[in-house]
């Protein structure tokens, strides 16, 4: 392996954790200013001009608040599961193709860590993993409502998965590829042979059933069963206090982001954009925009998120498991299918 | 080579750390550990496909749900039930008969004897897919039934009146 290379690696690497630890951070700012504005109210105004500096306060609040660990927990255990979750948060984001090729002299520098030619199923096995440290944390706990949260993920996030990975067959029949970077390619420009080139106008029952399992994976509202606070306190992370507790809720945010960047990839596009092959502009300028365009994308989708937290109330836990189990399965089977047909008929005429 | 000796010795060690600890919850979290040095064994053998199916069928779901259950039952060693040593000595005796079937019947199959694969790409999706639907079609048709009646009897099982349904 040479040097140039490794070096590439590690600097794409580096840059994408950061990025993704200042949007998880400003992310905060922004859900209480979104918060704020649909309640009618400012939001937090005080830290620098429009609160800024909010999330930093924040940060240095949670670093120096007391640790408490519970006497009757399981000290090991109970520090590794905001470990695990911020681990399984950030790790998605290494499949994930940022933004076309780059080429500086003569070195092509592709903007994705990993090109591997299984990436949605990677993403696929990562998304499964997210649901240990909030099993970990509930049980290492040792405190009953931490135990139901927990259980409560461990049951939300195997029926949505199914739910998750049948709509993401349909797309897969349709794009006949695994690898996310070929996905994003295939969906150049915006228009291609008579129909939008973005998958989202092929798939748009596939997308909706793969948002709707999103926000159940990343626990959020509607979906936020394991910790609700009105039934179980905080649910799985009652126990947690000070930077532990900042940990869990971080990695909330960077799920938030990580499946923000899988959506805006697989339905709408990756880092094309309109016009991108008519308006004459060099290759590294293109890809640069690119990954403008992509952030933005990801930024629709996280006050998406947002959005919807602050508009619709929590889910009772029958209503989830019917959603899950008797609407979204037999919605994403019937999406296959019709794929299928789409398919086999499109290749007739 | 070094590297399979070191995540061969990996996984014998995590699964020794399954059966030996004391905890329930302990040896789930190592089994889920053992799993993991299996998906990197799938990789080093280039087997993509089962590596990635194992860390989301295995790791993914099936372990959570073991988590799940024994999370619910709280065992710990004040409650778990004390056997006699009559039992001990049986189930030390039936393990050794077992090991001694499988190890008897992989040396039968010469499975120690280096396999050279006609076609080293063969775990990649695309040729895999192919394979399963092309040549071994019938079963693969009839181990999907043989999953899908298992799954209709968990579900009968689980019902709680029969009768009604």
């Amino acid at each position: 392996m040479e040097l140039t290379f490794v070096i590439e690696k590690v600097v794409l690497v580096s840059v994408i954790f950061l990025i993704t630890l200042g949007i998880a951070a400003y992310s905060t700012l922004a859900e209480r200013k979104i918060a704020g504005y649909i309640q009618g109210r400012v939001g937090p105004h005080r830290a620098g001009p429009f609160g800024v500096f909010q999330p930093l306060a924040d940060g240095g609040k949670m670093f120096f608040k007391e640790e408490i660990i519970p006497s009757q927990s399981n000290p090991f255990l109970f520090i590794a599961a905001p470990c695990l979750a911020l681990l399984t948060a950030s790790i998605g984001s290494a499949v994930i193709p940022w933004g076309q090729d780059v080429t500086i002299g003569d070195r092509v520098i592709q903007l994705q860590v990993a090109n591997i030619n299984v990436g949605i199923l990677y993403i696929f096995g990562v998304v499964s993993l997210g649901v240990y440290g909030i099993m970990i944390a509930g049980w290492s706990s040792n405190n009953k409502y931490s135990l139901m949260g927990s259980v409560r993920a461990a049951s939300q996030n195997i029926s949505y998965e199914i739910a998750m990975g049948l709509s993401l067959i349909a797309l897969l029949m349709v794009t006949q590829t695994l690898s996310l970077r070929e996905i994003a390619e295939q969906q150049n420009g915006f228009w291609q042979n008579g129909w939008f080139s973005w998958n989202f106008f092929c798939q748009p029952i596939g997308f909706l059933i793969f948002l709707v399992c999103s926000f159940a994976e990343c626990n959020r509202t509607p979906f936020d069963l394991p910790e609700s606070e009105n039934e179980l306190v905080a649910g799985y992370h009652t126990e947690y206090s000070g930077f532990k507790l900042g940990a869990f809720l971080f990695s909330e945010y960077i799920n938030m982001f990580v499946s923000s960047a899988v959506m805006s990839t697989l339905y709408f596009g990756g880092y094309n954009f309109p016009f991108m092959n008519d308006l004459g502009l060099s290759a590294n300028i293109i890809a640069v925009l690119g990954v403008l365009f992509l952030f933005a994308k990801i930024f629709f989708f996280i006050f998406f998120f947002m959005w919807i937290r602050w508009t619709v109330p929590r889910f009772r836990y029958d209503q989830l498991m019917n959603l899950g189990w008797k609407v979204l399965i037999p919605l994403s089977i019937a999406n296959i299918v019709v794929t299928g047909i789409w398919i086999t008929v499109k290749d007739l005429l | 080579m070094n590297l399979f000796y070191f995540v061969a010795f990996l996984s014998i060690f995590f699964s020794l750390l399954v059966i030996f600890s004391k905890n329930p919850v302990y040896s789930v979290l190592y089994l889920i550990v053992t799993f993991f040095t299996f998906s990197i064994h799938y990789i080093l053998l280039n087997a993509q496909f089962l590596a990635i199916v194992n860390f989301i069928v295995y790791m993914g779901a099936i372990l959570v749900l073991f988590l799940y259950v024994l999370m619910l039952l709280n065992l710990n060693k004040e409650s778990e039930p004390m056997k006699s040593n009559l039992l001990k000595v049986v189930g030390v005796i039936a393990g050794l008969c077992l090991l001694l079937t499988v190890a008897g019947s992989l040396k039968l199959l010469h499975a120690s004897d280096p396999v050279l694969l006609k076609n080293p790409d063969i775990g990649l999706v695309r040729n895999l897919g192919k394979v399963l639907f092309k040549e071994f079609l019938l079963p693969f048709e009839v181990s999907s039934i043989l999953l899908l009646s298992a799954m209709v009897g968990a579900v009968l099982l689980a019902k709680k009146d029969i009768t009604k349904v």
